[in-house]
């Protein structure tokens, strides 16, 4: 057994293959490597494009469209790391977002928008996590199915039509009067949500039975850990996530539509990958998952500077992938 | 600009001036100031009762504005008459899904068929099948692959939709010196984008002051058009006009320039939702025009399946038949006679 010893006190069972990552902010080689992609990535666009990538419209462009995504993987880079699969990210965040949307028109204001979204996004957690948990559903089939019914509900709701918000308190946090020292809020919250989630997998009990229960399952509930409760309550954080996300996105596109959020889930569970989290679980950062969406929203940001085609980029977004899962490969000491 | 429309309102019923009417200036101009019909409740062919007629609609998952006004436009002009009886299947976009309930329709025996494909390629046997089961078939929008496939084809003009935004756009911009426009395009794996993209290349042609510098395309949606538009105002920091495929996915365009804090150019949509015309008529945006795929086929769709079924022609025309084809007119609408278009803007 190649894995590093566990210093967490639940998963030092000795059935555990892979135990939680050492604690404290000390980056590893794959870490280090992401930086390194994420500055060349800076180089190519700063020399293509040296008046428009490098000024700070730009900056604040490519932090803001990595801020809807970011928030998702956060909850995704969890969901996963416990073995888990969230299939419905994208369909929970056009459903809050229509439904947060519906609760506008009816004029309730910047509250009713925030506390729809994410009510409806940690209720649709709390039904994954209530079928993957306790009704023995495999992760990928329950929200598969949420996927499915999600989406459904939301265009059902809205009926195909596009809800537009006019509750000007929350159009105005996208807009730039409403930076902070040059940081747009979406970008502030994307941030807090990423240091939480950092606080949360690695100083936390929470973070340590996530990490032990993709390791073991078994074991973890050897060693005295409810691991049903565990992951319902993963679930819920991802669902939670979604909320926050599709708020973030009503204040960025002014709208709730039930095409929102289309393919989040795979841009997600991408950059999760990227990042450096084991898709069998057990093993992953929110510091990896976060270069991860960097690098993706600065790929596309640099690709629409030089006006290049969606399809170049859906190439080169494929190709980047499977690099990183076969240098993934060859880093790894888990075998699975 | 005339807006008149009483030459071809005396000689077609309303509807079908919108369509063949249409096709007329088309045939004849490439100008987009021709003389344009406005949709009315009218219906085309003959209004009096006539044998009563089971017309079967197979159309899209309404995902997106323009296909929700689509199925709303066909169920609307259905119950506008008294001998017509609409059977109308779930919306889908799955393609065999689809095609089980186009055979559904047939098994029904069902008098007229109107069929607007998920894709119109994959759907071309079912169509075959319902023609040689004695069922005409009217296919809406996506075509076929063989007019064996249909009776009579009735749909938009993609090609002519880039093509009259051009115009207008060189228009507004003929006495500039070295003009630039930019174009957000819609979703690029759908054929009908590249037609549009084509028109509207070919009509800058006309225009040699003006230079597109950039494209981007989107996938019509608000969430798509607000994040490829706000990296086109990034990219460009100066240009004179925007033409954006799809009203849907302008609603996040316009959001994207707000946000931007630009107003230094104007802005042509497509396909003519409300939203879009109530902010040309309010005039507080770049947005100065849109350039029409009206959703009203679908209601022409059904005048056609009932005149099918009661073997009637168009009225105003002199064939006894109606035609095989008809291709709306992408008109534009701008300040000048938006209040005409209002009505057929679709939420």
């Amino acid at each position: 057994m190649t894995q590093p010893a566990s210093p967490a006190r639940p998963a030092t069972s000795k059935t555990t293959p892979a135990g939680p990552r050492p604690k404290g902010f000390r980056p590893d080689m794959r870490t280090l490597s992401l930086v390194g992609v994420l500055a060349a990535l800076i180089l190519i666009g700063g020399i293509t494009q040296p008046d428009s990538f490098l000024d700070t419209n730009n900056v604040q462009l490519i932090l803001t469209q990595a801020s809807v995504i970011g928030v998702v993987t956060v909850g995704m880079t969890f969901v996963i790391i416990s073995g888990g699969i969230d299939l419905s990210v994208g369909a929970i965040v056009a459903l809050a977002s229509v439904w947060a949307t519906t609760v506008a028109t009816q004029d309730y204001g910047f509250a009713g928008i925030l506390f729809t979204a994410v009510v409806v996004g940690v209720a649709c957690g709390l039904v994954n996590g209530l079928l993957i948990a306790y009704g023995g559903m495999v992760p990928f089939i329950a929200t598969l199915a949420m996927l499915a019914s999600g989406r459904g509900l939301a265009l059902q709701i809205t009926d195909g039509k596009t809800q537009t918000v006019s509750v000007e308190s929350v159009l105005k946090l996208g807009e730039r009067d409403a930076y902070i020292l040059g940081i747009p809020p979406l970008v502030l919250v994307f941030a807090a949500v990423t240091v939480v989630g950092w606080l949360v997998l690695n100083r936390t009990t929470f973070g340590r039975r996530s990490v032990a229960v993709g390791g073991n399952a078994e074991a973890a509930r050897l060693a005295g850990i409810d691991v049903r409760r565990q992951r319902l309550y993963l679930y819920l954080l991802s669902g939670l996530c979604c909320g926050i996300a599709a708020f973030l996105l009503i204040v960025l596109a002014g709208s709730g539509q039930n095409t929102n959020g289309n393919l989040y889930e795979l841009d997600a569970i991408a950059a999760a990958i990227i990042g450096g989290t084991l898709l069998t679980g057990g093993r992953g950062t929110i510091t990896g998952s976060v270069l991860g969406v960097l690098i993706f929203t600065t790929i596309t940001n640099i690709f629409a500077l030089n006006n290049l085609q969606s399809d170049v980029q859906e190439i080169a977004k494929g190709a980047i992938i499977v690099a990183a899962v076969l240098v993934q490969r060859r880093t790894s000491t888990t075998t699975s | 600009m005339p807006e008149t429309t009483s030459r071809r309102g005396l000689l077609f019923g309303a509807a079908a001036a919108v369509t063949t009417g249409g096709l007329l200036t088309a045939c004849t101009s490439n100008e987009p100031k021709d003389a344009k019909p406005a949709a009315n409740d009218k219906p085309a062919a003959d209004d009096k009762p006539g044998k009563h007629v089971t017309i079967g609609f197979a159309g899209p998952q309404a995902d997106h504005g323009w296909l929700n006004a689509i199925n709303d436009n066909a169920t609307e002009r259905a119950k506008k008459y008294s001998d017509v009886t609409l059977e109308a299947t779930e919306g889908s976009n799955d393609t065999a899904a689809q095609i089980g309930q186009v055979e559904t329709l047939i098994n029904k025996k069902v008098d007229v068929l109107v069929i607007l494909p998920a894709d119109g390629k994959a759907l071309t046997q079912v169509g075959l099948k319902a023609m040689r089961a004695g069922i005409p078939v009217v296919n809406l929008d996506r075509i076929f692959n063989t007019p064996q496939a249909y009776r009579c084809w009735i749909g938009g003009d993609n090609y002519g939709m880039g093509l009259s935004a051009g115009n207008y756009i060189g228009e507004q911009l003929k006495d500039k010196k070295n003009a630039k426009v930019v174009e957000l395009a819609g979703l690029d794996n759908l054929e009908l984008t590249k037609q549009r993209t084509q028109g509207f290349d070919d009509a800058l042609k006309n225009f040699p002051n003006i230079k597109k510098v950039a494209r981007q395309a989107a996938e019509f949606t608000v969430e798509s058009g607000q994040a490829k538009m706000s990296q086109l105002l990034q990219a460009q920091k100066n240009f004179d006009a925007v033409w954006n495929h799809d009203d849907d996915q302008g609603v996040g365009a316009l959001r994207a320039i707000k946000q931007a804090g630009r107003d230094d150019f104007l802005m042509v949509g497509g396909a003519g939702a409300l939203s879009a015309m109530q902010a040309i008529e309010a005039g507080n945006s770049v947005l100065k025009a849109t350039v029409l795929y009206p959703p009203t086929m679908a209601a022409s769709a059904i005048d056609l399946a009932r005149a099918l079924g009661q073997n009637k022609g168009v009225s105003g025309m002199a064939e006894f038949e109606i035609p095989a084809h008809v291709t709306l007119f992408s008109a534009v609408v701008d300040k000048d006679n938006v209040a005409q278009y209002m009505p057929t803007g679709f939420k």
